[in-house]
């Protein structure tokens, strides 16, 4: 089998993945109870005009057509306009990611910041006070939400130093300085849970790969060993801690929706939640879609990361 | 090669010092700061769309109404019926025909002029088949609509009903503009003085000054109107001034730190939302009107309204709003006593009493009363289970629409909406002719005397048949920032109306 050949089954296997998926979140939506046009009209509409209205968001048209429409309009480019806002679907996910991604990021690039250093400061010399002071966080960080995290910190820094905004996004438009420090307290929300779980996964990895042989000949071979250390243990304990980011991106997703909500940060998660409460089920469908494709593709970034991380698997293209 | 382990020792340490600095950098980046002029309010819900003429009308209407949208009259902060767009008004005798006369020299926010034409397209839109208005029902009346000039706008009324003047000044009746209403949805065009600029949708909206404003220039230079649905989000907001009104706040048990506050303004309004707990009435053993007094007669109304609202509120024996006029107090019909509720049980057959579940929706004020409801039902021996109810979809569809339920908790929001209990089918399937008698009788009331005697009648019948068990008027809670004036203390309507409000220094 050529290689292009094994690339298109890939891709094809792929596609198949999340056409399944679509089907599924379709209707897995649509058996949910309530009905967008009623939550719209509120409870003092009449009966025509809830018809009326159905019709005009095509509501009224059986359920595979519905579904026929929707995918057909996604591999268009076309998602539909969403049912409360009337604008396009397209448009308020994109202007959603505008928030959602750089805090996510950030969130990302803070919790590796935090942990690298910490799980290695901590695997480097087991049962030290620094293992143990990493460990407390780590334990800190699992176990408590990342909402009372966010809380706290509108609390203290917020209301009680007046140092950043205690909520809400006043836009890009306003500014670099504005938008960032509006997303400061929600990173560090959002990360603090990530963190916590990497510097348990990197202490581990860096205790176990610093038993190997190649370490221990480093050692011999006269390298000290802090040395040891960043040369041949850090980047060999890289991989576990690859994987677990990747694991972690569903996660960060989750918990964006309700870092989103503790800070009425207009992103893609207070979006989805806002949706789902009002059978905005066209938002709802597409926003769910993308979750499962940002799924997939971290998982096959991840799985490429592990070729420049361990030359072993690159022998067996 | 020596290998200088003592530079290498510092990397990881050095690294995170960058990370640290750099977190410093950014947090020095200045706070929000307020222009002159402006003023944000809050609001717990994002409406749907911006205009109030399409869909449900509270939360659009709390954005656009007298702000952005104005309609041929309108409702003050008092609950009066005031001129707007409409100078003044003459009713035929037979209370069967309006005359308005309509204000000159008032263009829309795009420079469209405001005329007779305009307000007979308004009101045939709201009552034209293919209408999504979600008041509808209450402009049915009007069979059609006469333009003799430009000035003048005559409705013609298939039955009076006295009700509709009250229904013209609200948020579901301002005037639109022909060709704007495509786009209303998302960018309003309304006569009002202010006009919208920018969506930023799940956050907030932006409107400013309308240089072309017929009336007097309100004070502000922009108005922003911001969406924040978590209570603790909208405490937050308030006290870092990042909010300066917040004219529904939904977590009474966090108000009384505003109350302390000297950079805050606080009130407790009386509002349009009666909390009752519904009952299907014609399922058994709700369908025995003793059963339902019975549980009235288990109800401690103001230790229900101490754990559900930290005491706000007032304990209502009727489906109406302490601030009407034509409100009559019948707490004392079927007040707390438990003693007559076990023999109205067991002359209704239920001496120890029975089991049901009430359908919660998921609003804290709702959980909260279906939990000290189930303990005071308790003593009577009568045994309710909770279940919860996604609200609103959840809710709408099982209780609201399929009426599969025994009991549930909501609160009614809009004002003078005891017709409700006319309404066939709805979902407490109670059906009374009398009733649906007094209620044709108020409609087609042309005095104001006759009116009030009307309302007094319903509302006694319905305190009596006990359709539902009537629980307490929330408040409206609001607060602002101490150095405003013109905030509008309570809710007749569900709004914010910007136009009086300034800074005073």
């Amino acid at each position: 089998m050529t290689p292009a050949l094994k690339h298109m089954r890939r891709a094809a296997g792929y596609l198949a993945i999340l056409l399944v998926t679509s089907f599924l979140i379709f209707v897995l939506i649509e058996a949910a109870p309530g009905d967008p046009a009623e939550i719209m009209l509120g409870t003092s509409a009449q009966l025509d005009t809830v018809a009326a209205l159905r019709a005009e968001l095509g509501l009224d048209r059986p359920m595979l057509v519905r579904y026929a429409s929707w995918i057909g309009g996604v591999f268009t480019g076309d998602l539909g306009a969403s049912y409360t806002y009337g604008t396009p679907v397209g448009e308020l996910i994109a202007d959603r990611l505008a928030v959602t991604v750089p805090l996510t990021l950030f969130a990302t690039f803070l919790a590796i910041c935090i942990s690298l250093p910490l799980g290695v400061w901590a695997g480097a010399r087991p049962g030290a006070v620094t293992d143990g002071l990493a460990t407390i966080f780590a334990q800190f960080g699992i176990a408590v939400p990342n909402f009372w995290i966010g809380l706290l910190l509108i609390l203290f820094l917020s209301l009680g130093l007046g140092w950043f905004p205690a909520g809400g996004f006043p836009g890009w438009g306003e500014g670099l300085g504005k938008a960032v420090s509006a997303l400061i307290l929600p990173a560090i929300a959002l990360a603090i849970p990530q963190a916590a779980v990497l510097t348990r996964v990197t202490r581990a990895a860096v205790i176990e790969v610093a038993h190997e042989d190649f370490v221990r000949t480093a050692r011999a071979k006269g390298l000290g060993r802090n040395r040891a250390l960043w040369l041949h243990t850090v980047p060999n304990a890289l991989l576990p801690v690859v994987t677990m980011l990747g694991l972690q991106i569903p996660f960060l997703i989750s918990g964006a929706v309700l870092v989103e909500n503790v800070f009425t940060l207009p992103g893609i998660g207070t979006l989805a939640y806002q949706a789902l409460s009002q059978r905005d089920l066209i938002v709802v469908q597409n926003v769910v879609l993308m979750f499962a494709i940002i799924v997939i593709v971290v998982n096959l970034i991840v799985d490429g990361l592990y070729a420049i991380l361990d030359p072993r698997l690159r022998t067996h293209k | 090669m020596p290998y200088r382990l003592k530079s290498h020792r510092l990397k990881p340490f050095k690294n995170f010092a960058c990370v640290v600095s750099a977190a410093a950098l950014i947090a020095l980046a200045p706070a929000v700061s307020l222009a002159a002029g402006s003023v944000t309010f809050g609001q717990p819900v994002e409406p749907a769309g911006l205009d109030p003429t399409v869909g449900s009308a509270v939360a659009s209407g709390e954005v656009t109404w007298q702000n952005i949208f104005e309609g041929l009259v309108a409702v003050d902060r008092d609950g009066n019926i005031v001129p707007q767009l409409a100078t003044d008004w003459t009713i035929s005798d037979d209370g069967l025909s309006y005359t308005f006369n309509l204000r000159p020299d008032v263009t829309f926010h795009n420079g469209v002029a405001f005329d007779s034409s305009v307000a007979k397209f308004t009101i045939e839109r709201i009552i034209s088949d293919d209408s999504t208005n979600g008041q509808k029902a209450y402009y049915t009346v009007i069979e059609s609509v006469d333009t003799p000039d430009s000035g003048t706008v005559v409705l013609h009324l298939s039955r009076p009903s006295s009700n509709l003047l009250y229904w013209l000044g609200f948020p579901t009746a301002v005037m639109v503009e022909p060709s704007s209403v495509e786009t209303n949805k998302s960018a309003p065009v309304g006569t009002g003085p202010f006009k919208f600029d920018e969506w930023r949708k799940g956050d907030r909206v932006l409107m400013s000054a309308y240089d072309g404003y017929w009336g007097e220039k309100p004070a502000l230079d922009a108005v922003t109107a911001r969406f924040i649905s978590d209570p603790q989000a909208q405490a937050a907001a308030i006290m870092s001034h990042d909010v300066d009104v917040f004219g529904k706040f939904e977590a009474p048990e966090l108000f009384a730190n505003f109350k302390s506050d000297d950079s805050l303004t606080t009130h407790v309004g009386v509002g349009e939302m009666e909390v009752i707990a519904g009952m299907n009435n014609q399922r058994p053993p709700f369908d025995d009107i003793r059963v339902r007094q019975a549980l009235m007669m288990a109800v401690d109304r103001p230790t229900l309204i101490q754990g559900v609202e930290s005491g706000f509120g007032t304990p209502i024996g009727s489906h109406f709003s302490p601030a009407s006029p034509y409100y009559v107090d019948l707490t004392d019909e079927y007040s707390m006593n438990l003693e007559k509720a076990a023999e109205l049980l067991a002359e209704a057959g239920y001496p120890d009493g029975f089991e049901f579940t009430m359908k919660v929706p998921t609003r804290s004020y709702a959980t909260r009363s279906a939990e000290i409801l189930q303990a005071l039902f308790l003593q009577i021996g009568v045994m309710a289970k909770i279940e919860s109810s996604d609200f609103p979809a959840t809710w709408i569809q099982d209780v609201f629409k399929d009426t599969n339920y025994d009991m549930t908790i909501i609160g009614h929001a809009e004002a003078l909406d005891i017709g409700i209990y006319a309404r066939h089918p709805y979902y407490f399937n109670y059906n009374n002719p009398e009733f649906d008698a007094v209620m044709h009788e108020i409609d087609a009331a042309v005095t104001p005397e006759a009116r009030a005697e009307g309302f007094k009648k319903a509302q006694k019948i319905i305190a009596h048949d006990m359709p539902a068990l009537f629980l307490y008027s929330a408040p409206k809670l609001s607060v602002w920032d101490a150095k405003l004036t013109g905030v509008w203390e309570n809710g007749p309507v569900p709004s914010n109306d910007m136009t009086d409000v300034r800074w005073t220094q």
